[in-house]
């Protein structure tokens, strides 16, 4: 079983985590085309790469986003939403 | 039974033997009396008393005897009353045990399954897949009798059930095997302050030093010392009879013992599991006294047994010329050693062999064991020269007589666990072996598994791995020492495989494949190691290729004319050992949840459902009476007088703060702005895409707090998804999940407020406390908010109090009803009263591609809102044709005919034109309702749908304006006239 970092309540198994999809930014509702509208609610790309994604600590409901290397399930780094000092 | 056997191969006493000789113990195997010591195995105590033929192959019925007896190939598997598949190798005797062997037709002895053999060229590589699938018909007869006949042993159902407790474990160091290596490593790590965990398969720990370097000289006492320094550590714990099955992500590994599986969270890893002894392939190396080397010498060295009156060694190493060494001072006489490499051994070895005359041929094979009587040993081997390259020449020798032939040919690494963990293997070519290439983080090879042979360097090899372990953990400074030298010569032959015209040269004993079955797969066209596997079945048997996949590879690399390099090795998985499935099996860790009312209906006797996570009253049984007629009974009090239905699975979600507001109408299709304080309102939640996934009510308790329902089984989604989008959208909300911590309860039908009245002091006056209305206060006592609500379609209130009231609460209610009729009524008979107002159960109405529009639900999205959950999406769909209706429909009343199920079909021209999503006899109207997707044409009020009811006949049913019961609401709104 695998361990993640909660950036609330440090290393917990994974068991104690729930996947929430990929970090995906919504495009402007009312602007973008339904194409556009289209591709943000149904496409997700499945080639392996760092991905950033929703996880969620069930036991204390913290959502935060880790970077995972989906080639090799490494889980780089995890932080909270909008806390990453990298580029967003 | 006859006479006991005596044990007639039974030494003298050996220094770290692991039998008590004041101990006999008697037993039976295959009906005949034989008598061990305390200590002994079954294989060892009928190897002592002259038995040979301990089981029989799986395919073609062999005789098979000890072969590795190290419990981990699977020559002898026994059952008892109790178990199956027992490895005899390694399975303790008992006083009384009474075992056989497993899938024989009358004993192993003479079974007769043996004469399959006879058939062997017409059973080819393969077989499976190319006999018996014509005609298909017959497939399950051949099934059958070929699993009876290439089977293992048999299952007793009744067997009482065991439980398997389990255990959880965790240490900074996990060191895998016990032989001079892991010692070692585990002696040193722990000496730097690691909490250390050793574990070792084998019941006594010592790997190589308890059988196979008591004959070196330097190595006397070693083994205890080691032990010794070991004890005085109080952070280094040795578990033996364990064996580390799986490795799985960041250091979660499987040990399984005797009796339970432990998961274990190790920070680093060192793996000095040694190597497993390779046999040589040649004619007949199947046969009883054909073994591995490390065999012979367990026998000697740790039993007591003398493995054969008069032995050939096959040797390709130092290690054979040791069991040369150490067969001759057990007794045997070794009549030859045949060494496959045309240098012979270049130690000291070689001299202490030569010095006890025993004769030394190199260059030299077994080109096949002679078999004695019905095959139950050998009798002689013939050998044949090898050209300069290592090929066999086709010269046979004189027959040398001998009744056991000892191998000691090769060294396949234990690198399940290693592979396991991510260590990548490459193949060395001076050690002619797999060794660790590229090793993960924090995991550490040390030992034989390593390449490092010479004791000395074992030694030391297990030290660097252990403090490289501590420097990892950060214990030790980082000046770990250099790996030790992986040396030559050789301990393993490139290719100790002999062809022979007739065959039956074994590459897998498991699963009896010879030499020619890999030749066929290939000429078949499944070249590649992982193809190979599968279609041969090679290592893929219950020693999963520890004695068979090197020996293959070896084989596909010779054949493909390709390196061992690019051959490959087939993926390591878990568990490197079977595991009784008794190990695996256990509780389910997601707990089932109940009500804080769930005491009281079963004191009611009800019936009760799983309903997701939850357990509810489906139904309170009435005696006399079928489920129907108590359903239809518990629904006609509500119509008629009143009914009290537990609710607390209900999601009880308080959303609270300044933009409380703000963010309901962004998580909801309706609008809330306006809703004013006391009053609630029906809520319907889309997903991005716009599909409906929830739906409840909103209560206004002030401007900035609202309660809010969800479906039973969405609470949890809920509030969570509800927690992601306040924190992507920034917003001052909180979101409490209080579904366990209030419990709910609906009291429904024209006598409830009279029912209610006198336990609270909210005025249910209908002017003071109208339809969807909600108030806060007092209901028996407790602290309650009601909701007045018309989910079942009668007069009622949504009852919730904090979840230790509940009880209280319930009986109060049930107690003050008894002279209006009161009754409590299940989850089916709410079913029915919602179906009958045409209400929807998201899930059970609608599905994973329902939207409002098609659910006739669009009046409760607000299209014009700026912005909600799904609205984009919606306002796409709004453009495309729709293609389906939720409808209701009803049965002509005359039809008293079955019920239709969920999903069954409607059927239009003999085409699929929709399905049911629910369906019921309603008491009240007398007929059978529901509801179904339907295509629009089909949708209209009074068209005919023929729906196949009960799997096969055509009703046709009407489509029925929704509701069909009081169109008008008035029954929910009106003030009871009673």
């Amino acid at each position: 079983m695998k361990l993640m970092r909660c950036p609330v309540n440090g290393w917990r198994p994974i068991q104690e985590f729930s996947y929430g999809g990929a970090l995906r930014p919504m495009p402007p509702p009312g602007e973008c085309s339904d194409r556009q509208w289209a591709d943000y609610v149904f496409h997700r790309s499945g080639a392996a790469a760092v991905k950033k994604e929703w996880w969620c600590h069930l036991a204390s409901g913290v959502w935060f986003i880790a970077e995972r290397d989906t080639a090799t399930d490494e889980i780089q780094r995890t932080y909270l939403y909008g806390e990453d000092d990298r580029h967003e | 039974m006859g006479k006991t056997t005596a044990m007639s191969e039974r030494l003298g006493p050996q220094p770290g033997e692991r039998i008590d000789r004041e101990q006999p113990v008697d037993f039976a195997f295959e009906g005949r009396r034989y008598r061990g010591y305390r200590g002994d195995t079954l294989s060892t105590a009928l190897w002592a008393s002259g038995a040979r033929v301990l089981g029989r192959s799986f395919k073609y019925h062999r005789p098979r005897g000890i072969f590795s007896l190290s419990g981990l190939d699977c020559n002898a598997l026994a059952e008892n009353r109790d178990s199956t598949n027992l490895r005899m190798d390694t399975t303790l005797i008992q006083p009384g045990m009474e075992a056989r062997a497993v899938n024989t037709w009358g004993g192993v002895r003479s079974d007769l399954y043996r004469f399959t053999e006879l058939f062997s060229p017409f059973l080819p590589v393969g077989f499976y897949y190319k006999a018996f699938h014509r005609p298909r018909s017959l497939f399950p007869f051949f099934e059958r009798r070929m699993r009876r006949i290439a089977g293992l042993g048999s299952i007793h159902p009744d067997q009482p059930l065991q439980a398997t407790p389990k255990r959880y474990d965790f240490c900074d160091l996990l060191v895998v095997g016990s032989g001079p290596a892991g010692l070692s490593a585990a002696i040193a790590a722990a000496e730097l302050g690691l909490q250390v965990l050793l574990v070792e398969e084998d019941r006594l720990p010592g790997g190589t030093l308890g059988f196979q370097l008591p004959g070196e000289p330097q190595a006397g006492g070693l083994l205890a010392e080691l032990l010794g320094r070991a004890a005085a550590l109080p952070n280094l714990e040795i578990r033996a009879g364990t064996t580390a099955a799986g490795c799985y992500a960041d250091g979660w590994v499987a040990l399984i013992d005797s009796r339970r599986l432990t998961k274990l969270r190790a920070r680093s890893l060192v793996a000095a599991a040694g190597c497993y002894d390779q046999p040589a392939v040649f004619r007949n190396n199947d046969l009883p006294g054909v073994m591995l080397a490390s065999a012979a010498q367990r026998l000697i060295h740790q039993y007591a047994v003398k493995p054969f009156s008069r032995a050939v060694v096959l040797a390709a190493n130092t290690d054979g010329y040791r069991a040369a060494f150490d067969l001759h001072r057990a007794g045997v006489k070794v009549a030859l050693v045949a060494d496959l490499r045309p240098q012979g051994e270049g130690s000291r070895w070689r001299d202490e062999v030569a010095g006890l005359r025993i004769p030394i041929r190199t260059g030299a094979a077994v080109l096949e064991a002679l078999p004695a009587l019905g095959k139950r040993g050998i009798r002689g081997v013939l050998l044949c020269p090898l050209d300069w390259r290592g090929d066999p020449l086709p010269v046979k020798s004189e027959p040398i007589a001998c009744d056991g032939i000892a191998m000691s040919v090769g060294w396949a690494p234990a690198d399940g666990i290693l592979r396991q963990a991510g260590a990548r293997m490459g193949y060395d070519q001076t050690l002619e072996q797999y060794v660790p290439d590229r090793l993960p983080a924090g995991v550490f090879a040390a030992g034989r598994v390593n390449g490092v042979y010479a004791l000395g360097d074992r030694l030391e090899d297990g030290r660097r791995a252990g403090r490289q372990a501590a420097v990892y953990l950060g214990k030790a400074g980082s000046a770990a020492p250099a790996a030790a030298p992986r040396r030559g010569p050789a301990f393993s032959h490139p290719y100790p495989v002999v062809p022979h015209p007739r065959g039956k040269n074994f590459v897998d004993l498991d699963e009896d494949i010879q030499l020619d079955d890999i030749r066929h797969s290939l000429q078949e066209g499944f070249d590649s190691a992982e193809l190979l596997k599968r279609y041969s079945t090679l290592g893929m048997g219950p020693s999963q290729g520890k004695h068979s996949n090197l020996n293959g590879s070896r084989i596909l690399a010779r054949l493909k004319g390709r390196s061992l390099a690019a051959t490959g090795l087939t993926t390591a998985r878990p568990f490197t050992s079977p595991v009784p499935l008794s190990h695996l099996a256990g509780r389910i860790f997601s707990p089932q949840r109940r009500t804080p009312i769930h005491g009281r209906h079963r004191q009611l006797g009800a019936r009760f459902m799983v309903a997701g996570s939850w357990l509810r009253p489906e139904y309170y049984p009435v005696p006399g009476s079928d489920r129907r007629a108590a359903i239809q009974a518990e629904a006609q009090a509500v119509r008629g007088r009143v009914g009290l239905v537990d609710v607390g699975t209900l999601g009880k979600l308080e959303i609270c703060g300044p933009d409380a507001v703000a963010f309901i109408e962004r998580m909801y299709t309706g609008r809330f702005a306006k809703l004013k304080e006391g009053r609630s309102r029906y809520l319907l939640m889309c997903d991005e895409s716009g599909m409906m996934v929830d739906d409840g009510v909103a209560a206004r308790l002030a401007s900035d707090r609202f309660y809010v329902t969800t479906t039973s089984g969405a609470s949890d989604a809920v509030a969570r998804e509800m927690a992601r989008w306040a924190l992507i959208w920034s917003l001052q909300v909180m979101v409490l999940n209080l579904t366990g911590a209030w419990g709910a309860m609906n009291l429904a039908g024209p006598r409830s407020l009279e029912v209610l009245q006198p336990l609270t002091d909210i005025d249910l006056a209908p002017e003071a406390f109208p339809y969807l209305g909600v108030r806060e206060g007092r209901v028996a006592g407790a602290p309650a908010r009601l909701l007045r609500v018309g989910f079942v379609g009668e007069w009622g209130y949504e009852i919730h109090v904090p979840a230790d009231a509940a009880v209280g609460v319930w009986d109060r209610i049930l107690e003050a009803g008894k002279a209006a009729g009161i009754r409590p009524f299940g989850v089916e008979a709410q079913r029915l009263l919602r179906l009958e107002k045409g209400h929807l159960i998201m899930g059970q109405d609608s599905d994973g591609l329902s939207y409002p529009a098609e659910a006739g639900m669009d009046w409760a999205v607000k299209a014009d809102k700026p912005f909600f959950v799904g609205q984009r999406s919606l306002s796409i769909l709004k453009t495309r044709p729709l293609t389906r209706r939720l409808v209701g429909f009803a049965f002509p009343e005359s039809y008293g005919g079955p019920v239709p199920r969920e999903c069954e079909l409607v059927i239009h021209e003999g085409e699929m034109a929709g399905r049911v999503t629910s369906a019921a006899f309603s008491p009240t109207l007398k007929q059978v309702i529901g509801m179904a997707y339907v295509h629009p044409e089909l949708s209209a009020p009074g068209t005919a749908v023929p729906i196949r009811t009960g799997g096969r006949r055509l009703v046709t049913a009407r489509v029925v304006e929704l509701p069909f019961y009081d169109p008008g609401n008035l029954r929910q709104k009106q003030a009871p006239v009673s």
